[in-house]
């Protein structure tokens, strides 16, 4: 029966279906938006943003100098004391439905233009990011009126102008997961995208025009890192959200230390699956498959850590690496495709670079037999197994399409392996017997914790890490505590 | 690569024996099972692809009839429509095979002479399955010795929920052992069963009784061949067969209309099992108005606009 099981798709190879790249009409340029216009800034520089597909260039996007950034909070400030702050909640909420219906009106525009920017496959750009970030605007359209009843107090009050720095993974999402909060509570933005991925903010700047949100209550300023210090340590901000490595969150918690600021930190993560022998198994290997492959494993919550009972553990292999194998990676446009681009150049050399040494620490590399694209950033699906708690694989966060497998004995050695990392951000439990689930989530030390399944994504449901996973809550009720004096 | 175990046939000669095999299989998450068939259903097939599957699909029709208004006339016109289904093109396969009840079954025999069609019959008791078991072997026997090359037989659902599993078990033995020469579909009936847990149980129980097919339902209660039950089942097949070596096939019925339905499960085939199951012998669609809108697609394929739906005939 091995021919079964290594040569899984025969007679139907699916043709190309790519999304046709028309909806997305990019600009030749992109200025800064603040105060409600794009605008040059003050140095005239700018970078190129890339297709990480195919390396070739969408756009010049202007590169924000601290001057520009001064420029941004100021505009912040001033609407914030002129105009927001006097916003009603209602009103507030108002803006935000427009924004999200705006959001749902331009969402093919948003995928395409969220695929070719970040490399991301067009079925998750369409089916989950853009989906999810007009979501997270209409869910916290709901609480703009509501925050005397959301228990932080009666008449929470806002905390002035907030600085936003989002990373390249989910660029509109993240923008949305910053947006919405800090808007329903009555904050000002200055958001700084991801120097990778400028593109989707930008058209959603377009969209909080096109929805006739006051000029200058959400300013975007794109940038490298130098533009986010510029931010992180400016004085007129209050409030600092940040989401991406921990290397850099721990430099901003250094620089902000000193201040007023307030401060909440979504970090990296090492995030462990933890399957039980009576896991339901089909599901479960879907599970691991989307726990660590989702977005490239360009995730900081990924399944990364794959703990699996010892009785089962070649079985589950097995599964494992015939599903790798069915992975389709490629054109990101292809609406077939399951993998797409990683990217950037930069982070390609860091996976290959920590993966390499997981062959030099002795574990065992199982790589796709998938054909990749000659030009563009790519990394095939690789699963490594006899992995140790003591490897740089089952420590570091790879951040890229490459899964650890570990084994365990009993639900407590379980939970020792699981929590024995510096992170915090999210695990999985897969077991049928739910009192198992519950015993072992309990003992688990991380901000989420999800039971058969993994990568589940609702507005109302908070998300956030503990430990070097970073501190504070973005959705649900929790999520407006970060935006409010409480 | 890790090669899978050496394939072994389970023993069965005890109820005992059978549960403790039927508890030991892996439960369904339902949440999970129904996210992965609807991720597979966002498939997008073109061009060549579409042109492929939409003929794979045309061939691994069951052409159904199952009324109490059925007449001899009303089966001959489906034979010729399962012969030749579009007889301006022949380049269009035939359809599987024609399925009646059992009476009509000569009927169906004299039209498909010479043909590849076969002649499917439901048989013991359909579709509600109930009757004592001398009457369903009686039913089976009766089709089989009129020309049936095919019975689709329904469980006894009462008894599975109730579970008494052996006696499922044993009428399935019974039934294949009735059935002689020709192949045995098992309906489980998934709409009745209810769970996941209870389709993959069944489909288990049906394979070690010697299905040649297991099939999803009736086409005759409310709930009808889904995907994840599809689903289930595919991943059913693919692991017995890994288990046994052999290939037991799956038929979905009831409620696939449409062309977009019908190649959603080929997707589901394709990703689930393998190629090895994308032909008439192990993968069939029972339906009546699908095979004309498949026409209709093929055309559509080739000339680039729609026909109309007067260019193919009613049945």
């Amino acid at each position: 029966m091995s021919d079964l099981t290594s040569s899984p798709l025969g007679s139907l190879e699916y043709d190309p279906a790519p999304e046709s790249i028309a909806v997305a009409q990019l600009r030749e340029s992109y200025g800064l938006f603040i105060d409600g216009e794009f605008t040059d800034p003050a140095h005239h520089e700018s970078f190129v943003t890339l297709n990480p597909a195919t390396e070739q260039p969408l756009a010049n996007v202007a590169q924000a100098s601290s001057d520009d950034v001064d420029r941004a909070v100021a505009a912040a400030r001033r609407t914030y004391e002129a105009v927001w702050k006097k916003t009603t909640g209602a009103e507030r909420a108002k803006y935000l439905f427009r924004i999200a219906r705006l959001i749902q009106e331009r969402s093919r525009e948003l995928a395409v233009v969220e695929t070719l920017d970040n490399g991301k496959a067009i079925r998750e750009s369409r089916d989950i990011d853009i989906p999810l970030a007009a979501a997270h605007f209409f869910y916290y359209a709901g609480w703009a009126d509501k925050l005397d009843y959301a228990g932080f107090g009666p008449n929470p009050q806002p905390l002035g102008v907030a600085g936003q720095i989002i990373p390249w993974n989910f660029p509109l999402l993240m923008a949305a997961w910053k947006l919405a909060p800090a808007l329903a509570a009555g904050n000002t933005c200055v958001l700084k995208p991801a120097e990778t991925t400028p593109l989707s903010a930008l058209i959603l700047a377009e969209i909080l025009q096109q929805a006739e949100l006051p000029p200058g209550v959400v300013n975007i300023v794109t940038g490298d890192g130098s533009t986010g210090a510029a931010l992180v340590d400016h004085p007129g901000v209050d409030k600092i959200a940040f989401t991406g490595s921990t290397d850099v969150g721990r430099l901003i918690q250094q620089r902000v230390a000193s201040s007023h600021k307030h401060l909440t930190l979504e970090l990296g993560g090492k995030g462990a699956n933890i399957v039980f022998e009576d896991a339901p198994v089909d599901e479960m290997i879907e599970g691991i498959i989307d726990g660590i492959f989702f977005n490239q494993g360009h995730v900081c919550c990924a399944g990364s850590r794959l703990l699996v009972q010892e009785s089962i553990a070649d079985e589950v292999v097995r599964r494992l690496i015939r599903r790798v194998d069915q992975l389709r990676v490629g054109d990101p446009l292809d609406k077939n495709t399951d993998v797409g681009a990683i990217n950037s150049a930069a982070q390609l050399d860091r996976i290959k670079e920590l993966s390499g040494y997981g062959e030099v620490e002795g574990a065992t590399r199982y790589t796709s037999s998938c054909a990749l694209p000659d030009r563009g950033y790519w990394f095939a699906p690789t699963i490594f197994t006899d992995v140790s708690q003591s490897h740089r694989i089952a420590r570091e966060e790879i951040f890229g399409p490459v899964l650890s497998v570990l084994t365990f004995r009993t639900p407590e050695e379980a939970v020792a392996k699981a929590n024995n990392t510096s992170y915090g951000l999210a695990c999985g439990v897969w077991s049928e017997k739910g009192s198992r689930t519950l015993w072992v989530a309990e003992r688990l030390r991380a901000g989420v914790i999800w039971a058969n399944t993994y990568n589940r994504f609702d507005p109302a449901s908070p998300f956030g890490g503990v430990r070097e996973s970073g501190f504070g809550r973005e959705g649900g009720r929790h999520g407006l505590e970060a935006y409010l004096d409480v | 690569m890790r090669l899978p175990p050496v394939t072994t046939k389970p023993v069965v000669d005890s109820e005992a024996q059978l549960r403790a095999l039927l508890s030991g299989l892996s439960g369904v998450d339902a949440v999970g099972a129904d996210a992965r068939a609807a991720k597979l259903a966002t498939r997008s097939l073109k061009k060549s692809t579409k042109l492929i599957a939409i003929d794979l699909a045309i061939s691994m029709v069951d052409l159904t009839t199952l009324e109490g208004a059925d007449t001899p006339g009303k089966v001959s016109s489906l034979c010729a429509k399962a012969r030749r289904p579009d007889p301006l093109d022949e380049s269009v396969p035939s359809a599987a095979a024609v399925c009646v009840y059992p009476d009509l079954v000569a009927h169906a025999r004299a039209a498909l002479r010479g043909s590849s069609v076969k002649v499917a019959s439901v048989a013991t008791a359909f579709p509600s399955g109930r009757a004592s078991l001398a009457v369903k072997l009686l039913d089976v026997r009766d089709a089989v010795s009129a020309g049936a090359d095919e019975i689709d037989m329904v469980i006894d659902r009462g008894a599975f929920l109730s579970g008494r599993l052996g006696l499922v078990y044993d009428e399935v033995v019974a039934v294949k052992e009735a059935c002689g020469d020709a192949h045995l579909k098992v309906i489980l009936e998934a709409g009745e069963l209810v769970t996941y847990d209870n389709v993959r149980k069944a489909s288990w129980l049906a394979m070690l009784g010697g299905a040649d097919f297991i099939k999803t339902s009736t086409g005759k209660v409310s709930v009808n061949s889904t995907l994840p039950t599809c689903l289930v089942m595919l991943e059913a097949v693919r692991d017995f067969a890994e288990m046994t070596g052999a290939l037991v096939g799956v038929k979905v019925a009831g409620g696939i209309r449409t062309t977009k339905d019908a190649l959603r499960y080929l997707v589901l085939v394709n990703e689930t099992t393998g190629s090895v199951w994308l032909t008439p012998d192990r993968f069939r669609i029972g339906a009546s108005s699908l095979l004309n809108d498949l026409l209709m697609q093929r055309v559509k394929q080739r000339r680039g606009v729609y026909p109309r739906p007067d260019e193919f005939s009613a049945d």
